[in-house]
């Protein structure tokens, strides 16, 4: 039996009063996509942060291949393997696209620079179906563009692991078939990945398990299909409305 | 072919600055030399404010550390080891500035600054009158007017080659996105904490050693004087009137406020603070990309049209 690459137990984050990730554990086997799932507020981006190392646990532990990550600083973690994108896009507005993914390349895990890193970025912006696009400013992209180039950044650090943020939301059905085939097409290549999603197609799609939070809290893991059928799933989702 | 050529014209307009004090009398090379020193001051201070956006008022700290180190230490030891305890004296108050300020963000980063400098400002003050019972000092040290110029303009060229470097690494691109957004440099492997404090300590440098070369300049220097608040402000308008996002954008808000500001000084003297800040004022509604990007945009915008 393999070792799990992400290891999660017992992860907990307040934020006054209130428990944002409550006694969270979880499991992703090298090679896994696994869904995150559960109505808005839930704890689906704190758990992201906290592995990210945007934000420290305050009890439990992340372990990335067996090695406690859970009090690093964002840039270790990210030098590790562990890249992400954002809820809310974010790419490097003053910076070309070239320029976005060679950010990407420059400071991760097999850092490279100079021609070597210019050649990668082409590359990685070709993967992502930007080619071509290499000069152009970030202010000239559609919003999909837009996601395409923070995938192509966050693929630039050769993650171990991907963490994606709602990646798949706000596109339109074509668009939205793109990134499903791009996202599956990154599996291909071994990558683990914890996406965070609402779109059910992707989820159905894509994982090989789910885990649905609410309130904090772990309600339910498994195959999508089977979670997603689960009563207190739908009385999760029926109670908050917004799926 | 390129960068050849932009190191020959480099080469060119060094050896006719060098020069200057060759050929020019007394008042010319007085207004070279704060030329000069503004030169130093506003390259230095957007080595590290222009990428990062951390806007920074410290500059009169570092500049004052380095007129009061060589102040203190006039007379008492050869000159290269005045410059040198001046820049470890600059760069050690730099680091720890750096280390405990630069996760200040925005406007408290400001702030923190434009204290900073007042507060070393009240501690050298509080030691001259408490401790040595002077307030003031004579700067006696055997140093002429071309001298000065000419290592204001040796550091103008240091500052300028590491600016050149800087943009072409690592480091000058980790920087630019700092300061495009320093949550995703962290999370991209961005070592943000030593990007900022090794650029604001280059930066802190390079002011400590104008400070400390400008010091023969004053025969007589009090805290008043080496920690003036308003050269903070007026280099601060100087990078942003001629543009930080190009290395030699600063010059081009040099030159034409330092003329502006020697004309309003004469003409002006006890408005001149209401003044300089007017003309910050209208350089930000104005121009907000500097000079350089202003004269960019039209470039382009030219361009598209033809
Ligand atoms: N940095 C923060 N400070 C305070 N509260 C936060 C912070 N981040 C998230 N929260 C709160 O934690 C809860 C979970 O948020 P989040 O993880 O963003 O949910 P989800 O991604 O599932 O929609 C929400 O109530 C949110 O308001
Ligand atoms: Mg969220």
């Amino acid at each position: 039996m393999s070792t799990p690459l992400l290891e999660i137990s017992g992860l907990t984050r307040r934020f006054g009063g209130l428990i944002a990730v409550d006694n969270v554990s979880l499991a992703l086997m090298p090679g896994e996509i696994m869904g995150l799932l559960g109505p808005n507020g839930s704890g689906k981006s704190t758990v992201l942060n906290l592995i990210s190392g945007a934000l420290r646990p305050d009890v439990g532990s992340i372990r990335l291949d067996g090695h406690e990550i859970g009090n690093s600083a964002p840039h270790r973690i990210a030098r590790l393997g562990v890249a992400r994108t954002f809820q809310l896009v974010r790419i490097l507005p003053s910076l070309n696209c070239r320029e976005n993914v060679l950010a990407g390349i420059a400071f991760g895990r097999d850092a490279l620079w100079g021609h070597a890193a210019e050649q990668r970025a082409e590359t990685l912006l070709a993967r992502v179906g930007l080619a071509g696009r290499a000069a152009t400013a970030t202010g000239e992209l559609t919003y999909i563009d837009q996601k395409r180039l923070e995938l192509a950044r966050a693929l630039a650090l050769d993650p171990q692991l991907l963490l994606l943020d709602e990646w798949l939301a706000g596109l339109n059905p074509s668009e939205l078939q793109q990134g499903i085939a791009l996202v599956r097409s990154l599996r291909g290549e071994g990558m683990t990945i914890l996406l965070v999603e609402h779109v059910m197609d992707a989820i159905r799609s894509l994982c090989d398990r789910c885990i649905v939070m609410n309130a904090g809290r772990k309600i339910a893991e498994g195959a999508p299909d089977a979670v997603l059928s689960e009563a207190e799933v739908i009385r999760a989702y029926l109670g908050d409305d917004d799926a | 072919m390129k960068p050849v050529l932009a190191l020959a014209a480099a080469a060119i307009a060094v050896a006719f600055l060098a020069a200057v004090p060759l050929y020019a009398d007394a008042y010319q090379l007085s207004l070279a030399i704060t030329l000069m020193n503004y030169t130093v001051l506003a390259t230095a201070w957007s080595l590290f404010s222009g990428p990062t956006r951390y806007v920074s008022l410290a500059t009169v700290a570092f500049f004052g550390i380095g007129a009061y180190t060589v102040a203190v230490l006039a007379e008492r030891m050869a000159w290269p080891y005045i410059l040198l305890i001046a820049l470890a004296v600059g760069l050690a108050v730099a680091l720890v500035v750096g280390l405990s300020t630069l996760r200040l963000s925005g406007v408290y980063f400001v702030i923190f600054t434009f204290g900073l400098a007042e507060l070393i400002r009240q501690i050298v003050t509080w030691y001259e009158v408490n401790v040595t019972r002077t307030l003031g000092r004579y700067v006696f040290v055997d140093i002429d007017a071309a001298d000065i110029y000419w290592q204001l303009l040796g550091l103008a060229v240091l500052a300028f080659a590491a600016g050149v470097l800087i943009r072409r690494s690592r480091l000058g691109l980790a920087l630019r996105v700092i300061g495009d957004d320093e949550t995703v440099a962290r999370h991209i492997g961005i070592n943000t904490t030593f990007a900022k404090v090794a650029l604001f300590a280059l930066s802190a440098s390079f002011m400590t050693l104008c400070g400390a070369v400008m010091a023969p300049r004053w025969t007589y220097i009090d805290p008043a004087i080496a920690f003036n608040p308003v050269v903070s402000f007026q280099v601060l308008i100087m990078a942003l009137l001629g543009g930080v996002h190009r290395l030699y954008g600063p010059l081009f808000g040099v030159v034409p406020l330092v003329l502006l500001f020697e004309f309003l000084l004469a003409r002006f003297p006890n408005h001149f603070s209401i003044l300089v800040g007017l003309a910050f004022m209208l350089i930000v509604y104005a121009i907000p990309q500097g000079i350089v990007g202003f004269a960019e945009r039209i470039a382009r915008g030219k361009r598209g049209a033809a």
